[in-house]
């Protein structure tokens, strides 16, 4: 059966404001030049949209296209594209869709081309990858390419320093506000970043409540594959909107709903939920076989309560990091430092291990990405570090975000299947000796 | 002291993989400690300053076999994170005190983590280097990622670190940077007294000896080379590019000689010369190496060229500046700094017609025949172009 084309079944109000903002967006991109708008391409960690909105520009996530793209099964030749034009098999491959979509004419997923950036903003947060994939963008597109350096949180003291802090807001200060100035025309205006931040605020409340939601049994939602749609909004180019604002508003209504019925998670198909097993997911899922990945996990009644991945564009849930509008460079500088990759692996670990206990989770499961070795490189010590601590059973898998070729539902599924195994019998074994 | 005893005790450092010369070092002294660290660039000067000696890190080689370390790594990482993580679990890292992982890739960058996880004892540091080059902001950063590294290492050796210790370091460095500029310029003039292979091992030399020690030993090779009666033969000259971080088996460069080319530039050991000219020594000390370092660095993967015109231009530029008439592009599979970096330097090779290849190697690669066969070719090509 091919769910992908299958129509979803529940369309919450929060879905069909979700689906309109999206769309909403990629026609501003699209007619950006008729509109009059400036284009900036960005990362979605440390993306700084609420400064962005300040000079008007919108704002064009690669790695969104490239998902999208994944969704749509379009990735896979697009890759092939940027191999053939010499790029190495052995890199990210969210890189090589980028740059194969642009061999195709960079076409937007309203059917329209996507126009050339007018800025390339490198906010350059938890990956070393972003850096060669804004050098090779700015080869052929010619425009200003603005660095924000962010530096890593590498001492394992849950610490940012004063002066990765003051590094960060003098870079914001002396380099990307005047870029961003010089390719708007627009005066900065940090009264207007305030109002921005403030509604990043509301919309991160409710983003926050929304994951917590999962600490409840049965769990409202899924905090991976579900979780996906969640923090959309607030990873992308809605974070500071009123449109976010609402969005999250409507969302927390209908999870609220969900858990006064007591009602699982809401899956592509419907209703169909019992929760078997809580787990914590570490890393991306994968794009290309997204909802074929997800039923293999709620057709066996097992909903992710936790996820890093829905860390990845900020984390707001862990130690309580809001958008500040009383201090809005400082907090700008560290939201950008908390992204969950500018972690370091004992942090990340930790992490995994508080999720494990707060949501009460059956087993941690890591969905290991080829391409990504911001994610992946240390997740196999990481798991055995989270087993050991926690006692509960762990699982790693391999996929990867974008390519096909590196999906193998049979070898996914037979993994999956024997790890839900072996959560039952860890549980029965835990019952008897009790 | 003939070039032959020289090479020889560079081989030998080289093989040992259980690091005996540094152990021995350290044992000599009372409160002796050694800071390892991992490539492309920390600052030496530092380490020395605080008495301590230095030991680079780069990987185990063909000869190590991995037991543990794939354990920790999955197939698709490079090879050199899960040979150090051998290195320290077979305890034959066990003599040192610290760790630098410098800022080069996500991969050494979570292994700066896992040394957490797995070694608690030891002093680790993820080590940043700025990413914006004015003085007064990725500078300043830089200033005070210095200060805590000095009183880090302040900590770990239970002394301080005066502005003496610094400016003498300082000097000792800029004298060794010297000496193997001087090695690099004589290899490009005359490639055929100072092979390759002989080039490399004398670099490693360095990551192991204490630095005093280094200079010397490049004083006497050249000294040596001087007097040898090696012959020049019809090979081609080329740069060598992609191999930063994890490191070639020896064989992969000799056979690269083998197939009549002369290497003339390389970025294997990139830590002995990436400061590209002599440190102030007077004045704030750690602002010199943060100046050293924005200014006068050389070009690599890992660090953000500001400068859109110039993006990918290194490469080619040390082409021409060591007349040279080829690149041969060897990376570490899956290495994404190297790999993401060699489309752009390709394209500009490209424009300027300058002939390259592109392998990729891992450092326990065995089969060399086909990396001869195809530097072969590479040479043979270059040799019928330049007859044309
Ligand atoms: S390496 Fe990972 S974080 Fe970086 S661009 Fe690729 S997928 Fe994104
Ligand atoms: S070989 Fe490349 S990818 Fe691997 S650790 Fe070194 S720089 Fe990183």
């Amino acid at each position: 059966m091919n769910t992908e084309t299958k129509p979803d079944v529940v369309k919450d109000a929060s879905m069909l404001k979700q689906k309109e903002m999206i769309a909403g967006n990629f026609d501003k991109l699209t007619d950006a030049k008729e509109l009059g708008l400036k284009i900036s391409s960005t990362f979605v960690p440390g993306n700084l949209n609420e400064l962005l909105m300040c000079f008007g520009i919108v704002n064009n996530l690669p790695e969104i296209n490239a998902l999208n793209n994944a969704m749509r099964k379009q990735s896979g030749p697009m890759i092939q594209d940027a191999e053939k034009m010499g790029h190495s098999e052995d890199v990210c491959t969210y890189v090589k869709a980028d740059i194969g979509m642009m061999s195709r004419g960079n076409i937007a997923p309203n059917g329209k081309p996507m126009p050339d950036p007018d800025v390339l903003l490198l906010s350059y947060t938890g990956c070393y990858t972003f850096l060669k994939w804004f050098e090779l963008l700015r080869e052929q597109y010619k425009c200003p390419t603005v660095m924000l350096h962010v530096p890593y949180q590498g001492d394992g003291k849950a610490e940012i320093t004063q002066n990765m802090r003051d590094y960060v807001i003098k870079q914001l200060k002396e380099e990307v506000i005047p870029t961003l100035e010089q390719v708007s025309g627009v005066k900065f205006d940090i009264d207007r970043l305030r109002e921005n931040l403030k509604n990043s605020a509301k919309a991160e409340d409710d983003l926050v409540w929304v994951l917590e939601s999962a600490k409840n049994k049965p769990s409202p939602i899924d905090a991976y594959f579900g979780g996906v749609y969640y923090i959309g909004p607030i990873f992308t180019a809605f974070r500071g909107t009123e449109d976010a604002v609402e969005y999250y508003r409507l969302l927390k209504g209908e999870i609220a709903e969900r858990i006064k019925q007591g009602l699982g998670p809401v899956t592509p198909e419907g209703e169909v939920f019992e929760e078997k097993y809580r787990l914590v997911v570490e890393g991306p899922p994968n794009w290309t076989n997204f909802r074929e990945f997800w039923k293999m996990f709620y057709e066996d009644g097992a909903v992710v309560v936790a996820s890093t991945y829905s860390k990845v564009g900020g984390v707001y849930d862990y130690d309580g990091f809001r958008h500040d509008p009383d201090h809005p460079l400082e907090s700008l500088a560290d939201y950008c430092l908390g992204c969950y990759t500018n972690r370091n692996l004992p942090e990340r670990t930790q992490m995994l291990v508080d999720y494990m206990e707060d949501y009460q989770a059956d087993g941690l499961l890591v969905n290991s990405i080829k391409s990504c070795n911001s994610f992946s490189a240390g997740q196999l010590l990481m798991l055995r570090e989270v087993e050991a601590r926690t006692g509960k059973p762990g699982a790693f898998i391999e996929t990867d975000l974008v390519d096909p070729r590196y999906f193998s539902p049979a070898n996914i599924k037979n993994r999956l299947e024997s790890y839900f195994q072996m959560i039952e019998q860890k549980r029965q074994s835990g019952a008897v000796a009790a | 002291m003939p070039v032959q005893e020289i090479i020889q005790r560079c081989e030998e450092l080289f093989e040992d993989l259980s690091f005996s010369s540094v152990r021995a070092w350290k044992e000599a002294e009372p409160g002796r400690k050694v800071v390892g660290y991992m490539p492309i660039y920390v600052p030496l000067e530092i380490i020395h300053a605080a008495g301590m000696l230095p030991l680079g890190i780069l990987g185990g080689g063909d000869a190590l076999e991995v037991i543990h370390g794939d354990a920790y790594y999955q197939s698709y990482i490079c090879r050199i994170p899960r040979s150090t993580v051998e290195l320290g679990v077979t305890k034959r890292l066990d003599f040192v005190d610290g760790m630098l992982f410098p800022s080069i890739c996500d991969v050494i960058r979570n292994l700066s983590g896992i040394w957490k996880l797995m070694f608690p004892d030891v002093y680790t540091r993820y080590f940043d280097t700025p990413q914006n080059f004015r003085s007064d902001i990725g500078g300043e950063f830089y200033v005070n990622d210095l200060r805590e590294l000095v009183s880090g290492l302040e900590n770990l050796g239970g002394r301080k670190i005066s502005d003496d210790d610094l400016r003498a370091s300082i000097e000792v460095y800029n004298e060794s940077r010297r000496w193997v500029r001087k090695v690099y310029q004589f290899r490009s003039e005359q490639p055929w007294k100072v092979p390759a292979s002989e080039v490399y091992l004398l670099m490693r030399a360095g990551q192991t000896l204490p630095v005093e020690d280094h200079t010397q030993m490049m004083k006497d090779y050249l000294a040596a080379v001087e007097n040898e009666d090696r012959r020049m033969k019809d090979n081609c000259r080329v740069i060598v590019n992609g191999s930063f971080c994890e490191q070639p088996p020896l064989g992969l460069i000799k056979s690269i000689e083998l197939a009549g080319c002369y290497i003339v530039d390389d970025d294997y050991m990139m830590i002995n010369r990436l400061i590209t000219e002599d440190v102030e020594s007077e004045g704030d000390h750690l602002l010199n190496l943060s100046e050293a370092f924005i200014k006068h660095s050389m070009a690599f993967p890992s660090k953000f060229e500001p400068n859109g015109e110039v993006q990918g231009h290194y490469l080619a530029d040390i082409v021409k500046q060591r007349g040279a008439e080829g690149v041969i592009f060897a990376a570490p599979s899956f290495c994404d700094p190297a790999l993401l970096d060699q489309p752009m330097l390709a394209n500009v090779l490209d424009e300027r017609k300058i002939p390259y290849i592109a392998f990729q190697f891992a450092e326990n690669s065995g089969q060399m025949q086909p990396i001869r066969e195809q530097a072969g070719t590479f040479a043979d090509s270059i040799k019928l172009w330049s007859a044309a």
